[in-house]
């Protein structure tokens, strides 16, 4: 995914400008505050079980090198293989030279962040290997050209008004007067086109939500069981896993997974939790043949013993971009990479730089939601600051940018989102105010979140400019992209 | 190599030595002697109410739940399945011998086929290697006897759950598959089931059968009161 996080301001003025976008992110509101509270709700061990996640990754984290190293021992003794990869060329490297040696021609792939992360699938197209995304989400960003903008739901920039035109410009194949008006039907038709792949795949690649070092197993958690086709069909699996996913014991992982699922998508369990151990067996009747994990560093390793090692903690649920009112204005892709939202404004400057994405720590109210919703009670807010300091230090930004300030100033001058970000002012000043003597503690800045959506947004003529130049390149950009192979393939 | 760097790192990192004895102790206790985590109550019932909750939850996931007195009820109860929903009389299952030894014959119209899928199967059929009642969770371990394919690829999934086999927690399973498989081991897939696939993509909206079953229908064998 091509890196944008430097232009972080351009990309949120875009965003507040997209008609399709601002449409699509009232889903997330809708779909995933009020289900993950019912969930926690149901359960009133959760809180508790928050801490015994929190206590199991820190205790795992403190002995990583000891768990990461009886992993593999495991993972070797059931027949499988282990691949150390420090950095993102090193893994996709590997992944390729697998591919090569099985002869593959098409991969199919779960849903994996770190695929994302280390950019594998351009890699393995411009190889001569065809990847093809099955996660539903996955699917319609692929054939869209588009990262993902949430980590679990990578289209959720996207209304089905859009997936229809997608799906109409690529699987021309199709009677043409199909309907294709319902989300169900949309769906049908990702399910058969995609059956075919999963059964002449030469390849699967998932990434993993756990490796657990009792066993030397790889666990996904998936609620479509495109994964689990992914993994059992081919000659060969591949799981994409950081560090920092392994876990001990299988207790260890039946305690997170309490707050996984209800985190995320607000399910007591996501519908597929599937532990993979090995190659199939000699007496299995299916599974992979081969059976390979890499495990990837990718700069992960010098978050340890840094302000920034509680961000290993993360599971990937999405809960703090899910609760996050910055997110829910500008989506995912404004953060310019694969991470976005809160743990994205963290995790991206330790990975790619604080120079390239110092914006994003920036890109906060310090409402303090997304905390406060993190099953694995990580510091979110505080690591921002941690950040913002770092970047102080560093002297990498203007006198005014260094006090927040340039950002404020970006803000004010933005009519709709400076009503949403009257909290960000608000935080922000309340902050530099304590850092700078109090100077800017009186600054009348009042309102809370709530109610922006209903505030008339005052649109200045830049931004209708902006906005139409922006429809029309990607109008251009659209008709320029070539059907890609995973529907074009049996005509 | 990138191992050894990684490892090195990490270990620079964290401001330790590879020999450090302690560490090493503490690991090989914890994967040794896995520590019990906090189980939920919920799941912590006498059995009968237990089998109870395992059902309630698994239809909150949109599974159906039937219960069969015993193990030679389970033909018929396939057979009613099927016919209800209008289906063809054909399932495929595994060479578990619990399955094999039912009476199919008493459903001369039903045609049983033996193998995992190739994804011509309307109707898989498995026997569970064990339920979790805290959240409606099936467990399913693979093998000749229930190939994992059997999971995914037909539309409708059929399993086989005995009420004695449906513990209060996930814990509990995995004690269990410790003394089957021995300590350390794992079949090559263990599947946890949890109601029929879905997806939340095009607008976040949940719909059943994405691409594993669009159905999923357990009997529960036993444990009536
Ligand atoms: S930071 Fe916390 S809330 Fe955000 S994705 Fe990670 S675990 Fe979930």
């Amino acid at each position: 995914m091509q890196l944008t996080s430097p232009a972080f301001k351009d990309n949120a003025a875009h965003a507040l400008h997209d008609p399709n976008l601002q449409k699509a992110l009232g889903h997330v509101e809708k779909g995933f505050i009020d289900k993950r509270k019912a969930a926690a709700d149901r359960l009133p061990e959760f809180e508790a079980l928050r801490d015994r996640a929190r206590d199991i990754k820190n205790h795992t984290l403190a002995h990583i090198d000891l768990y990461l190293e009886a992993y593999e021992r495991k993972v070797i003794a059931s027949g499988g293989h282990v691949h150390w990869a420090e950095t993102a060329e090193e893994a996709r490297a590997i992944v390729l030279d697998i591919c090569r040696r099985l002869d593959a021609r098409t991969v199919t792939k779960g849903k994996t962040m770190i695929a994302e992360e280390i950019g594998l699938n351009d890699y393995l197209e411009e190889h001569g290997v065809r990847p093809v995304e099955t996660d539903l989400g996955e699917y319609i960003i692929q054939i869209r050209n588009e990262g993902p903008s949430h980590i679990i739901a990578p289209a959720v920039h996207v209304t089905k008004e859009q997936v229809e035109a997608d799906f109409r410009r690529v699987h021309t194949h199709l009677a043409t007067d199909r309907d294709l008006t319902e989300p169900t039907t949309l769906l049908g038709e990702a399910r058969a086109v995609l059956r075919r792949e999963f059964l002449t795949a030469d390849v699967g690649i998932t990434g993993a939500n756990f490796l657990v070092a009792e066993t030397g197993t790889s666990i996904i958690v998936t609620n479509e069981g495109n994964g689990d086709l992914t993994q059992t069909l081919p000659k060969a699996h591949i799981v994409l896993a950081s560090i920092e996913k392994i876990t001990p014991t299988l207790d260890d992982v039946a305690q997170i997974l309490r707050v996984l699922a209800r985190s995320a998508t607000g399910q007591d369990m996501s519908c597929y939790t599937t532990f993979s151990t090995g190659p199939r067996r000699p007496e299995d009747p299916d599974g992979p043949g081969e059976y390979h994990v890499v495990i990837l560093d990718n700069g992960r390793s010098a978050m340890l013993g840094t302000e920034f090692q509680d961000m290993l903690r993360c599971i990937r649920c999405g809960a703090c971009m899910n609760h996050c009112p910055v997110y829910h204005s500008v989506g995912g892709h404004a953060y310019g990479w694969v991470y976005p939202g809160p743990m994205g404004s963290v995790l991206t400057p330790s990975l790619v730089g604080v120079d390239k994405a110092g914006h994003l720590p920036n890109a906060s109210t310090f409402c303090g939601r997304c905390e406060s919703v993190c099953p694995m009670r990580i510091p979110l807010p505080k690591m921002m600051r941690h950040w913002r300091e770092r970047e102080f230090e560093r002297h990498l930004n203007p006198a005014a940018a260094r006090w927040g300030l340039g950002l404020w100033a970006f803000f004010a001058r933005r009519p709709k989102l400076y009503r949403l970000a009257t909290g960000v002012a608000a935080n922000l000043l309340g902050w530099l105010g304590r850092r700078a003597g109090g100077r800017f503690a009186t600054m009348p800045m009042a309102g809370g979140w709530t109610k922006y959506r209903d505030l008339p947004a005052p649109e200045g003529r830049t931004f209708h400019d902006l906005w139409a130049e922006r429809l029309a390149r990607q109008a251009a950009k659209a008709a320029k992209s070539p059907a890609p192979a995973s529907a074009a393939k049996g005509h | 190599m990138s191992r050894d760097a990684i490892l090195s790192r990490i270990r620079r990192s964290l401001g330790v030595a590879a020999t450090d004895i302690d560490r090493r102790a503490t690991v090989s206790d914890r994967l040794m002697r896995p520590p019990r985590g906090l189980i939920p109550k919920r799941g912590q019932l006498p059995p009968a109410e237990r089998t109870r909750l395992f059902a309630m939850m698994a239809e909150r996931v949109n599974c159906t739940v039937a219960r069969v007195a015993d193990a030679e009820a389970i033909p018929e109860a396939v057979a009613d399945y099927l016919r209800g929903r209008n289906l063809p009389a054909a399932l495929r299952r595994g060479a578990d011998p619990r399955l094999a030894a039912l009476p199919w014959d008493g459903q001369p119209q039903l045609a049983v086929s033996v193998g995992p899928s190739d994804g011509q199967d309307m109707v898989g059929l498995s026997h569970a290697f064990a339920g979790v009642a805290e959240t409606g969770t099936l467990v399913l371990v693979s093998g000749e006897d229930n190939p994992t394919t059997l999971n995914f690829l037909p539309e409708y999934h059929i399993v086989v759950v005995r009420a004695e086999e449906i513990e209060g927690d996930t814990e509990t399973v995995w004690d269990r598959l410790r003394r089957v498989y021995g300590k350390g081991v794992m079949p090559r897939t263990v599947n946890m089931v949890t109601g029929p696939s879905r997806s939340g993509d095009i607008e976040q909206t949940i719909l059943l059968g994405a691409h594993g079953p669009r159905s999923l229908h357990i009997l529960v064998v036993g444990g009536q009161d």
